[in-house]
């Protein structure tokens, strides 16, 4: 795998196909404004299940441990208390499965991901690149 | 059972295989190890690990590389698989 940030690495700063406005696109379901709100309204959201404190999911669990050691603040969305973000973060960020990690409105990754971005240091390279403030 | 005699299983090495030529196809069922959590059935087949490495996938992102997996497996993903553990890599890398 390549380092992030050189310019072929379009993957971690890619939107979603959908995430771009799409004038007369009426098919686009209301939910994803709500995490367009989510997500730009926030430098680091985590779309999971259960919360921070009770992670309701061993893959959850892994990235809120990942986040709480990088020392990086983050807003977490409990996907199981609303079925309508349940549903609709996985077609906003043509992305199967929870949990998501959001920086600066991007999606990073999902659990596998994270993790290895943590351990190769890339994910406190990411953040320091978007000026996020995180632990040393 | 060899895990091949799975049905899900089998499905999936059949969906990669044709979409990546993979060099290394490595499926694991996890399932067992999500008993009684979310997603999980009591007849197993939700949770899978899947370790791959195919020259489709060189010079793809992690988020994109993960993407062609997954679409790859869209039908499981309907159809009932809940999770998926993705080491996805190109020879090489």
């Amino acid at each position: 795998m390549k380092p992030w940030g050189s310019p072929e690495q379009a993957g971690v700063g890619a939107l979603p196909p959908n995430f771009s406005e799409r004038p007369g696109d009426m098919t686009e379901p209301p939910v994803f404004d709500r995490i367009r709100t989510l997500v730009s309204g926030h430098d680091v959201v985590l779309f999971m299940k259960g919360d921070r404190h009770m992670p309701r999911c061993g893959f959850s669990n892994t990235v809120v441990q990942v986040l709480d050691v990088t020392g990086v603040d983050f807003v977490d969305v409990d996907v199981l208390a609303d079925d309508e973000i349940r549903e609709g973060i996985k077609a906003f960020t043509d992305w199967p499965t929870i949990p998501q990690l959001y920086v600066k409105g991007e999606f990073v990754g999902g659990c596998d991901i994270v993790r290895e971005m943590y351990q190769t240091g890339e994910l406190r390279d990411l953040l320091a690149q978007k000026g996020v403030p995180h632990a040393a | 059972m060899t895990l091949d005699s799975q049905p899900r299983a089998a499905r999936i090495r059949t969906a990669l295989e044709a979409a990546f030529a993979p060099l290394v196809l490595e499926i694991t069922d996890e399932s067992a190890r999500h008993a009684g959590h979310a997603g999980a059935r009591p007849e197993g087949e939700t949770h899978y690990r899947v370790r791959i490495v195919s020259a489709a996938l060189a010079g793809l992102s992690r988020v994109a590389a993960h993407r062609t997996v997954n679409t790859a497996l869209a039908a499981e993903f309907a159809a009932g698989l809940h999770a998926l553990a993705i080491d996805a890599a190109a020879p090489g890398a």
